[in-house]
């Protein structure tokens, strides 16, 4: 562990390589997240035998932007007796954290481009999936302080139920995810992509597979666990109160974390950007290969995600702490041990 | 040349940087745009048309208390397990397999003692 911890990084990276891949980044999610709520509309508007948005460009494709301009110039309303630090500090902190993941999600295997080693995330850390676990729990902050600096019993009641869901199913991910590394024996992403060179770990964890996506639904608050919103008995939960850019900000937070929680299920289970079919490039184009692929990949579970919100009921709150403490959280350890066993057994024959 | 969490720095100010300024380009926009006609019930709380009661700012179910008690345990345990996975390949599998098997029972029999005392029942 320590002569690993010792050499972090491999080859040299400039700091303007990573501004550029930065901007590169941060252009991509915020253009996902925005072309994500059109497309949710459109597959919630097909579910429901509906056309959705068609009116504002071909197909209804600048509609996102026609949202972004209609939140910017809203009257900004905010309630007399709130928290103002926190009140504006909570959306930025929300959106913040589900962009700042991202950092070192691999969207590429590392490419040679005329000796210099490419990596195709900010950073390449050898202890990235605990660096996404952490940050995305910032994202428990975000909730709670901005449904407590409203000052709305509606948003506090949101921010509660919240924070106590999304601790609770943390925690199952977390455990399910620790078979994932004892097969991949590392925490690097980049690693764990080129250790299913073989099989995805789907097929080798499918237990795991399963528990972080039902967890991955909760982190992101998306139904059947929409309880912070439940816009049928909490108006709409902890963001009750917010307005204009600020509730745009909770939105982008929100569109984004769908797409980290579904790049890492894609880089963990999936096999991220290895292909279908065999594409044997090694330069800068075979990794932009890679990138369609893994994208393609995201873009799925995206969807299933999307169909998943606009099929099923939401649960009962208590039913929901039980699924999570009960359910997820054994059937979390159970798999570590069956994990286990199995490469000690495959081990001694 | 820097170490990753150097990037990461980079990132942050990519990410904190942009979004600042094209909030702060947003808002001077708006403020010169935006229609802007102050009234007091605007600034009310909501609560679906009815006039508040009191402050939002109040005590609230223990139960909540106790799932965060509960998370606090159990989160330090997966850092616990994190490294032990990391080294398990190089592990004598039957000595390595024997402690985890002993920690996990731990774990699952403070779980059970948790269950059944009720802190996982919701009232």
């Amino acid at each position: 562990m320590i002569a690993d911890l010792a050499h972090f990084s491999i080859g040299p990276d400039y700091w303007w390589v990573v501004l550029i891949k930065g901007v590169i980044v941060l252009g991509f999610l915020a253009t996902a997240a925005a072309y994500l709520t059109l497309a949710e509309r459109k597959v919630s508007a097909h579910i429901q035998l509906r056309i959705g948005p068609n009116r504002v460009g071909p197909f209804g494709l600048l509609q996102p932007a026609a949202d972004a301009v209609k939140l910017l110039f809203k009257e900004n309303t905010a309630p007399a007796g709130r928290d103002k630090l926190l009140f504006w500090l909570a959306p930025a902190l929300m959106a913040g954290a589900a962009i700042l993941a991202y950092a070192v999600i691999p969207l590429s295997g590392t490419t040679n481009v005329n000796g210099y080693a490419l990596h195709w995330n900010m950073a390449h850390v050898n202890v990235a999936l605990l660096y996404v676990l952490a940050i995305t729990a910032l994202g428990v902050y975000a909730i709670f302080l901005g449904g407590w600096a409203a000052n709305n019993k509606y948003s506090l009641l949101g921010a509660l139920r919240s924070s106590a869901q999304l601790i609770s199913y943390e925690m199952a991910v977390a455990f399910a995810l620790i078979g994932v590394v004892i097969l991949a024996h590392s925490l690097d992403l980049e690693e764990i992509v080129n250790a299913q060179q073989h099989a995805w770990f789907i097929v080798m964890q499918p237990l795991a597979g399963l528990l972080y996506f039902v967890g991955a639904l909760a982190e992101t608050n998306r139904l059947p666990f929409d309880l912070p919103e439940a816009e049928t008995e909490l108006i709409a939960g902890y963001h009750t109160e917010y307005s204009s850019m600020r509730f745009g900000f909770y939105f982008l937070g929100e569109y984004v974390n769908m797409v980290t929680v579904c790049s890492l299920a894609t880089a963990l289970f999936l096999g991220g950007w290895l292909p279908l079919i065999p594409w044997i490039h090694s330069d800068w184009l075979g990794g932009l290969v890679g990138v369609m692929w893994f994208l393609g990949k995201a873009s799925i579970l995206l969807f299933l995600m999307m169909w998943i919100r606009w099929t099923l009921p939401r649960l009962r709150y208590d039913r929901l702490m039980n699924l999570g403490w009960k359910v997820l959280l054994p059937l979390g350890l159970l798999n570590i041990v069956i994990t286990g066993s199995v490469v000690a057994a495959r081990a001694a024959s | 040349m820097l170490s990753s969490f150097g990037n990461i720095a980079i990132f942050a100010g990519v990410a904190v940087g942009i979004p600042a300024g094209t909030l702060g380009l947003a808002l001077l926009l708006g403020r010169l745009l935006r229609v802007r006609r102050p009234h007091p019930a605007k600034d009310d709380t909501y609560e679906s048309g009815m006039s508040t009661r009191g402050p939002a700012w109040v005590q609230f179910n223990v139960q909540y208390y106790l799932y965060a008690l509960i998370f606090v345990l159990f989160d330090v345990e997966v850092l616990f397990v994190v490294p032990w996975a990391l080294a398990y390949r190089d592990l004598d599998k039957g000595y390595g397999f024997a402690e985890i098997a002993l920690f996990i029972a731990i774990l699952l029999a403070g779980l059970g003692y948790a269950w059944r005392r009720g802190a996982l029942e919701w009232e």
